[in-house]
């Protein structure tokens, strides 16, 4: 109560006090600032760096000179930070919202908390050493191909503050950066819950989804984006797969996809799977999650931009483009060899081309995403219905037809189309490749993610399998999991319709 | 005193009301139910995999009648209901041992009418 007492009493005099310490701030920075030589010529310079998202021109001085801006730049910033909240928002509520309302209506709440408990879980998995495994240098020296970065160096997110981190770039605070990674490194476990909705036990789903980041997701983030990663052929000359992935192609779908599939195959069908009716409880949930996860991809695409800059752009018309068309490819197809244009296959369509575009968003011309747009209403579609029935395995809600077929589609497109008039940056250490034998590389990544994401997939839940048990009885899977792992009723007060 | 309880089309439930309101008849309970006839089911399709749903959305009504609206009133149902295909519906009628109105205690006839 003091404090608060103080703060109004005092209410009048803050102008006069705020004026004094942003004089005294001025003058003690100031002195700082003024003790380097800074040309005019220089000053002129770092501002054009900042326009073209360019290297500081502090840095590449000789001598070293001191900048009046030392920290980041406020319009890359500002962007990094929506694109952040824009990716968050794909999984709370988009991604919950998508899958939820494809489950019955007994387990909507077990996908919402999935998707929470995940948030969390990853958070602070990533605050503990997760971000440093990723995006530290992992070799500790100027180049290297390594699989997993740092254990300590970021660890606990120490020394990752609003400074830029020149690895990645020159104008986004380096805590914005690793908060934006965070909202992937969020999405990509929180997928793979739709192979494995309505019959995986609470606590095994948050024990795999907590070893699976370490064994699969923070080694794929670092090997395809850390700046000395394996996989890396945009930043890391010494890369040894000189591979492409603008957005998270291989990162986010095909290794949630695949790993999706390795586990809906481990856990096993539904209770009842063929031989009672599974439909979706509410298509308008999941048509309002698919709206807001295409809303929510432009941070995801737009965003891997790192900058508010031309590639940006780029990535952005792609992805409206690719999503569009794939959402109007799909159900057309449906109509045609079906039977009806269904609103599933409309949000399945736009969620297939989002996923498609990720991986080539910021490297290909405007007329390759629509062709991309195309490829991906017809190939995940064809999984999801031709596919998945041959081969039999109950993936709920399609994280294996869409994402992972989706992914690797988009990460084979990505090394066909890739143009490095469209995006520069790829030239100095793919020149030789782009346009020739880059999609060999793009084989080979896939060939490296579908292993790691297996491999590692299979033993983590075989493991948990013998721990705990992946499965609840069949009797609470006939409940719905929400009353038995959470408590609660998704529509306490609605007459739930028996068909 | 009949109990009538009638199973139709959701869909023609308007159609129904309308034609017995015609016949004098305004009472009524009306509830959503499930069921399966001869229809058996029907099937929906979700990313092209044919789903068969076994109960089919019906709507039930219950009209408690004095003897003389008997007819009147299964008349209104199958006019209203019927389309001539399988799954219009059935009635069903029961002899009703008593009814009573709360407000007022009144029983029998009276209270029904």
């Amino acid at each position: 109560m003091k404090k608060i007492n103080y703060c109004i009493k005092c209410k009048r005099r803050w102008p006069v006090v705020t004026a004094i310490l942003i004089a005294l701030n001025l003058t003690v920075s100031a002195g700082s600032i003024f003790s380097a030589d800074i040309s005019l010529e220089q000053r002129v310079a770092d501002i054009e760096a900042y326009m073209n998202n360019g290297a500081r021109v502090t840095s590449t001085a000789v001598p070293p000179v001191e900048s009046k801006v030392p920290g980041a730049g406020p319009g890359h910033n500002a962007w990094m930070m929506t694109s952040t909240l824009l990716v968050l928002f794909m999984t709370l509520p988009g991604l919950a919202l998508f899958y939820g309302g494809l489950v019955r209506s007994k387990n909507i709440l077990s996908v919402m908390a999935q998707c929470m408990g995940i948030t969390g879980l990853v958070t602070i998995l990533w605050w503990l050493c997760g971000y440093s495994l990723t995006f530290a240098s992992g070799s500790g020296v100027e180049g290297g191909s390594t699989f997993l970065g740092s254990f300590s160096k970021f660890a606990f997110l120490k020394g990752v503050d609003s400074l830029p981190n020149t690895d990645y770039s020159a104008w986004i605070s380096h805590n914005v950066f690793s908060m934006f990674q965070l909202m992937f490194a969020i999405i990509t476990p929180a997928l793979i819950l739709g192979a494995i909705a309505e019959r995986m036990k609470f606590a095994a789903v948050m024990l795999f989804s907590g070893l699976w980041m370490f064994a699969v997701y923070f080694p794929m983030a670092h090997m395809v984006w850390g700046i000395d990663g394996f996989m890396n052929g945009v930043w890391n000359s010494k890369a040894t797969i000189k591979a492409l992935d603008f957005a998270g192609g291989t990162v986010v779908h095909m290794a949630s996809g695949w790993s999706a599939l390795v586990l809906c195959i481990i856990l096993g069908k539904r209770s009842g799977f063929g031989k009672r009716p599974m439909a979706p409880h509410s298509l308008v949930m999941t048509m309002i999650g698919t709206g807001m996860l295409w809303v929510g991809w432009y941070g995801f695409n737009a965003g891997s931009a790192l900058a508010a800059d031309g590639i940006a752009s780029t990535a952005f018309v792609n992805t409206t483009l690719a999503a569009a068309v794939a959402g109007f490819v799909w159900p057309m197809l449906e109509w045609i060899f079906i039977e009806k244009p269904t609103v599933l296959g409309f949000c399945s369509g736009i969620v297939a081309g989002l996923v498609v575009i990720t991986p080539a968003a910021g490297f290909v011309s405007t007329s390759s995403a629509v062709f991309i747009g195309i490829a991906a209403g017809i190939v995940p579609l064809i999984s999801v219905v031709k596919l998945k029935k041959w081969l039999g395995y109950d993936d709920a809600l399609d994280t294996f037809g869409i994402h992972a077929v989706g992914g690797t589609l988009g990460a084979l497109l990505t090394g066909l189309f890739a143009d490095n008039k469209i995006n520069p940056a790829i030239t100095a250490n793919l020149g030789e490749l782009v346009g020739k034998t880059l999609w060999l590389e793009q084989v080979k990544a896939i060939g490296f993610t579908v292993g790691l994401s297996v491999i590692g997939s299979i033993v983590i839940a075989y493991a948990i399998k013998f721990a705990i048990g992946l499965r609840p009885s069949e009797l609470v899977e006939e409940q719905g999991l929400d009353i038995h792992d959470h408590g609660e009723e998704g529509y306490a007060d609605f007459q739930i319709i028996i068909r | 005193m009949k109990l009538i309880t009638a199973i139709i089309q959701p869909a023609k439930f308007k159609d129904v009301k309308d034609a017995l309101a015609k016949q004098g008849v305004t009472k009524m309970t009306v509830s959503n139910v499930s069921g399966c006839g001869q229809q058996a089911g029907y099937e929906e399709t979700y990313r092209g995999q044919d789903i068969e749903i076994n109960l089919l959305k019906k709507v039930m009504l219950k009209i408690g009648v004095n003897d003389k609206f008997v007819e009147p009133t299964i008349k209104a149902i199958i006019d209203g209901a019927r389309t001539g295909n399988i799954g219009d519906g059935k009635i069903f009628i029961t002899d009703l041992q008593e009814c009573i109105r709360i407000r007022t205690g009144e029983r029998g006839s009276e209270a029904i009418g």
